[in-house]
């Protein structure tokens, strides 16, 4: 857990005082990664190196799980931080493997420890050891030394990351894939992590937390969807975007979103069936399932009325079937280039769970605004 | 065709010269290293300490070679050693100082800073950033400063003859005060010679030390 209270740095320069980072107070909880967001000169990189000191505080506290660092001592305060830097800043003159093990080494790890080590995170980010560990900086590709700074920094296994912008260098392709590996790892490794970013869309996608600052302050600290759905002042509106609610959508899953699994009809039911189903539960639709339940097909309530016989002789095919554990903005996208309203949703075995509705999906997102609206005019009425 | 001639028969005179004119060059480089370097570390740490001290070598190196003999004459003479082998050793080392602390100096300060802030940020001590990041990165830059002193200090050495120092300007002197231009012709090609084969050599040097990954 990461606590900062008070924390404050004020510049001297011959222009005069500049207060960079004025009185933040923040907690992140353990394993929670938190995006310092904002635009350049607010504050955000500033407060994040105070963390390790590479920017000494001028007043104000950090505590790490519950520990002031200021009674630290500062060097082996950092070798217990992990830091990424937008640079990378691997060391030319170091093999990738001597890299890896700077802090263990500076630990007085043995040999053999710090190299089965490196191995084992070269490994984790699909860097193969044995093609790597030998090599020099020089000779991997951009992305690949952003992998080997990520790793060089959890190489000692910190329970705090700081990463300064560290997928800002990397070309747009290799960033979401370099995110996704970080969060798919972050899943495992539980740091607590704050990260500074300029970019929204980042935030959103990396963030438990997002603390949007400006000109030195703290102004929003939530969670993304809050933040988008809720932006406390002109300021954190504009810096979100005008299409916040759409990138609310990244932020829920279809298993969110769905009604669960109604009962789906067979090939083989009749289409009366089919029609009592739709007029029990008033549907207009229902799905059509094969014998493993996979969704192969649908029956309106309008071709159950028209047509007899069996629903495998009279059903429309499915334009596009939604995952589960898939996020709403695909969703969307998959229902506007379908031209579709309406989606079954399948499990990882492509068995049917769900129908997903473009109804249910701006249902969802409205939910927020309606109860803090209905908050509002309650306390309204309450002063009349 | 006089003076190959006379280069054939004086072979061994002018190889133990030349050896000679080695020893006193190296000898002087090498205390030069040993001040330079740690200086040009130094005054990383403090800009205003730097100008002046990078100031002060540049003077150093104006003061023509023949004038700083004369200077030491009377100074080195109080501990007897006036002329000679001390005051050419003096003279290189003073000489040296420039390139080496100017190279030393530029190299630590032009380390990426990025890769300095990396160094901090995973924790090494000041000494472990210079040990392991900022002195390897600047060895090339460092070298090249000390191929500039040697080169440049076989020609100054020749001068030092004139102060009974030895060396290959003894075959340059004699050459001049005997009027005998084979001596002179002699010794001058010795001197470039020699130059061009040391500054070769330390390249070689420059490349081996220079860590695998750093391009030279």
């Amino acid at each position: 857990m990461i606590q900062l209270e008070n924390l404050t740095k004020i510049f001297e320069t011959p222009d005069g005082v500049v207060t960079a980072a004025d009185n933040i107070n923040m907690t992140v909880p353990q394993g929670e990664i938190c995006v310092l967001l904002g635009p350049s000169g607010c504050g955000k990189t500033t407060t994040l190196k105070m963390l390790n000191r590479i920017i000494p505080p001028t007043s104000g506290r950090v505590m790490i799980n519950g520990e002031d660092t200021s009674t630290l001592d500062t060097i082996s305060l950092r070798r217990n931080i992990g830091y990424v830097i937008q640079q990378i800043g691997l060391f030319p003159n170091m093999t990738i493997a001597e890299n890896i093990s700077i802090v263990p080494r500076l630990l007085g790890w043995d040999k053999k420890r710090y190299l089965a080590r490196a191995e084992e995170l070269l490994a984790m980010v699909a860097l193969e050891p044995k093609t790597f560990m030998q090599r020099y900086p020089r000779e991997l590709s951009g992305g690949q030394q952003q992998r080997v700074g990520v790793i060089r920094a959890l190489a000692a296994d910190p329970p705090v990351m700081l990463m300064d912008e560290p997928f800002g260098a990397i070309d747009p392709i290799n960033r979401e894939v370099i995110q996704d590996e970080f969060l798919k790892m972050q899943e495992e490794l539980q740091k607590t992590i704050l990260f500074v970013s300029h970019d929204i869309d980042e935030a959103v996608k990396m963030a438990d937390k997002v603390a949007i600052f400006n000109a030195g302050k703290l102004i929003q600290f939530d969670s993304p969807d809050a933040l988008l759905a809720h932006p406390c002042n002109k300021f954190v509106e504009d810096f979100v975007g005008t299409d916040r609610t759409l990138k609310r959508l990244r932020l829920a899953k279809v298993a969110d979103v769905m009604t669960p699994a109604p009962t789906p009809v067979k090939p083989d039911d009749d289409l009366q069936t089919a029609l009592q189903i739709m007029q029990n539960n008033d549907y207009v639709a229902v799905t059509m399932v094969d014998t493993l339940g996979r969704p192969i097909g649908s029956i309106t309530r309008d071709l159950a009325t028209a047509k007899r016989g069996r629903c495998g002789d009279h059903f429309y095919g499915l334009r596009a079937i939604a995952r589960v554990d898939d996020d709403l903005r695909s969703v969307a996208s998959a229902m506007f280039s379908k031209d579709t309203t309406w989606m079954p949703c399948v499990d990882d075995e492509g068995i049917f769970r769900g129908e997903i509705s473009q109804r249910g999906v701006t249902h969802y997102l409205g939910a927020t605004y309606r109860s803090r609206e209905a908050q509002q005019t309650g306390v309204q009425h309450g002063e009349v | 065709m006089e003076t190959l001639a006379f280069i054939a028969e004086s072979w061994s005179l002018i190889f133990s010269l030349t050896l000679e004119h080695i020893s006193l060059v190296s000898v002087a480089v090498g205390l030069a290293i040993l001040t330079g370097v740690p200086i040009g570390i130094a005054i990383t740490q403090n800009e205003s300490v730097a100008a002046v001290v990078l100031y002060a070598a540049s003077i150093i190196i104006t003061v023509p070679s023949i004038a700083l003999f004369g200077l030491m004459i009377p100074v080195l003479s109080l501990f007897g050693q006036g002329i000679g082998y001390l005051p050419a050793v003096i003279a290189v080392l003073l000489y040296s100082q420039l390139p080496i602390i100017r190279n030393t100096y530029a190299a630590i300060n032009n380390v990426d800073p990025a890769l300095r802030e990396a160094a901090r940020g995973l924790g090494m001590t000041p000494v472990q950033r210079l040990r392991l990041v900022e002195i390897p990165l600047a060895i090339p830059v460092i070298f090249a400063g000390i191929r500039t002193a040697v080169v440049m200090n076989i020609g100054v050495m020749a001068i030092a003859a004139y102060i009974g120092a030895g060396g290959l300007g003894t075959l340059i002197s004699r050459g001049i005060t005997q009027t005998d231009p084979r001596q002179l012709i002699a010794g001058a090609l010795a001197v470039s010679l020699l130059a061009i084969i040391a500054d070769y050599a330390l390249l070689y040097c420059q490349r081996k030390l220079t860590p695998k990954g750093v391009s030279a």
